[in-house]
């Protein structure tokens, strides 16, 4: 029940967070593309890059930034909270699946990675996301598959 | 439209929480795992299909080479080996952190400071978990290099002083508007963390392993999350966030069974203790026995014990316990096993390994549950076990295991204790219980031990 509620928190939290998204998405006129993801960044500042030339923060976006840094922070230390929670009713018969279970998740780098990877300037940048994908990629299927091994032991009676 | 994306992520995210949470069960767990499957699955579609991702030909390889790796590893995989397995994929986690907080570097210019900080905190964090992880796997295969803890001199200075440079890095990274010198820094922060990671891990002997994997675990997931606050990605945040809090209880856990601080565990070498001429005394009134004496005590027994510990999975014996307990059962007696928490080399690890031997786990009991209710033992059988059932842990307060809580064997009426010889345990201590009067010692290696005493039985 306890847990529930802290879910409940949580998804209000990324709701917040969605919400200073779009405050920011809407701020920054001037770059378009980073309101559909926010991932994606627009290929002009990708040439700054190639010219060494300094980046220059639109400061008219500043404080819808920090409003998703502390929508970050919220959901990163309600996660926090949530993952206490689960984590201490844990059985310790079932801490060895638990560990590479939730091992398995931290594989969600995955998803940095793919984006790293499938930049779409092609360069050294695209190639430490493609090493990246694998290694994570590893941790992923890894951690399930061998969780799934142990715990099936447990299943037999 | 524009919000399906994230909001496909929180659907994921959601999948890990419920996944995790239907895990605590052992007749639910399989479904949950799945469901952490589900939402990892549901993740990487996402972002393969979200708009800003456009070069296929890298994210189709790398995801083909990492599934094979990943499916093979897991398959062959031994259950004696799990802990350098999870080891591993910790390190690979914080590995890949490391290497998507620089390609997003290098992929995209006008961060802003609080981005900066999470790039540097990514590589940091990453680099200490991958290359921790590796010593920890290193030490876990037992390779002869990295066997006994090794420490430099005034080893706590020099990484002080590498926590600092890295700080002094993150900070330049933050703050330099120059791309080449964030580059640098970062390779800095990298380089360092590799030199904090193996310097961390290695001066932790093998007894700690359990302490060192959970604490990995929690890195690569704290490692994890710093790479969200990168890319702006909850799902990472929320997941990371999860096994960082799951890492950290399970290292709580593990520090209080061996009643040490965590930085006890990290910057501590634990004391040895007792002469050899004190050995002598303590073990002058040892007996050993054969296995036609264990049947015969066994053949009256009504409740009987095991204490198994990684000796025992090191003896592969435990498929032979399985079978004398089965023997045991058929004769009318009531058998249980009683698992302390650091019984094998990381949390849990003796109840897969039972599991794999086909024992029921409702038969393990806890350290917690079984104590009070061992005077009412009439057969104890210790296995491979040794500092886990060592009594002056409760009675020597000079001890180094001093409070320690242990599995109170010496509670039960008669004690067995199948060992090869009389020599200490990772804590280097002797172990008054060997010379308890109701303490018989066997002598042999664990699974042909067991499997004379399942004969023997089987001849009454």
């Amino acid at each position: 029940m306890k847990s529930l509620i802290v879910v409940m928190a949580l998804s209000i939290a990324t709701l917040v967070g969605l919400v200073c998204m779009r405050v920011q998405a809407t701020q920054s006129g001037k770059n378009q593309e980073s309101a559909v993801s926010q991932s994606t960044i627009s290929s002009d500042s990708n040439s700054e890059l190639a010219q060494g030339a300094p980046a220059n923060p639109q400061t008219s976006s500043d404080s819808g930034r920090s409003l998703v840094l502390v929508a970050s922070l919220t959901v990163f230390v309600l996660s926090v909270f949530v993952g206490f929670e689960i984590i201490a009713k844990v059985p310790p018969t079932l801490h060895t699946p638990l560990m590479s279970g939730s091992n398995a998740i931290s594989g969600i780098t995955v998803v940095g990675a793919i984006i790293a990877a499938g930049y779409k300037e092609t360069g050294i940048g695209s190639f430490f996301g493609m090493v990246a994908i694998v290694l994570a990629m590893i941790n992923v299927v890894g951690g399930f598959l061998v969780t799934h091994r142990m715990l099936l032991m447990f299943k037999k009676r | 439209m524009n919000a399906l994306v994230p909001l496909l992520y929180l659907v994921a995210s959601v999948l890990f929480i419920v996944g995790l949470k239907v895990m605590s069960l052992p007749r639910t767990a399989v479904r949950g795992n799945l469901l952490g499957a589900l939402g990892m699955l549901l993740a990487i579609l996402t972002t393969i299909f979200d708009r800003g991702v456009t070069g296929y030909l890298f994210i189709a390889i790398g995801l083909i080479a990492g599934t094979v790796i990943g499916t093979l590893m897991a398959k062959n995989v031994a259950m004696t080996a799990m802990p350098q397995m999870v080891g591993m994929l910790n390190g690979l986690g914080g590995g890949a952190s490391v290497l998507v907080a620089f390609s997003d570097l290098l992929n995209t210019s006008d961060h802003h400071v609080d981005t900066l900080i999470a790039v540097g905190l990514s590589g940091l964090i990453g680099a200490v978990t991958f290359w921790g992880s590796l010593v920890a796997y290193a030490k876990l295969e037992e390779w002869p290099q990295f066997k006994k803890p090794h420490s430099l001199p005034s080893q706590q200075l020099i990484n002080a002083g590498l926590v600092g440079l890295n700080c002094l890095f993150i900070a330049i990274l933050a703050f330099s508007h120059n791309s080449a010198i964030q580059i640098a820094c970062y390779l800095g922060i990298a380089i360092s963390g590799s030199f904090l990671g193996v310097f961390l891990v290695n001066p932790i002997g093998g007894a700690d392993m359990p302490v060192v994997i959970s604490l990995m675990n929690s890195y690569s997931g704290i490692a994890g999350a710093a790479t969200g606050f990168v890319i702006d990605n909850n799902a990472l945040i929320i997941a990371g966030a999860l096994v960082g809090a799951s890492g950290i209880i399970l290292t709580q856990i593990m520090c209080k069974a061996m009643n040490r601080s965590l930085s006890n565990v990290l910057f501590g070498v634990m004391a040895g203790g007792g002469s050899a001429g004190n050995v002598d005394e303590i073990y002058a009134n040892v007996r050993s026995t054969s296995p036609d004496d264990i049947a015969m005590i066994l053949d009256g027994a009504q409740r009987v014990v095991f204490v198994p510990g990684y000796g025992m999975a090191v003896a592969q014996a435990q498929h032979a316990v399985r079978e004398l307990s089965k023997v045991l059962e058929a004769r009318g007696a009531v058998v249980e096993y009683a698992i302390h928490p650091v019984a094998g080399r990381m949390p849990g690890h003796m109840n897969v390994l039972l599991a794999e031997a086909d024992v029921s786990y409702d038969k393990l009991k806890e350290m917690d549950e079984i104590n009070p209710t061992l005077d009412s033992v009439d057969v104890a059988i210790v296995i491979g076990a040794n500092d886990v059932v060592n009594p002056s842990a409760r009675t020597d307060p000079k001890s180094p295991i001093a409070g320690m809580p242990i599995i109170d064997v010496d509670k039960c009426r008669t004690v067995i204790v199948i060992k090869r010889s009389l020599s200490p345990g990772f804590a280097g201590i002797p172990n008054p219980l060997f010379a308890m009067p109701n303490t018989l010692m066997y002598y042999a290696d664990g699974q042909q031990a067991v499997l004379d005493i399942v004969k023997a039985v089987k001849a009454l």
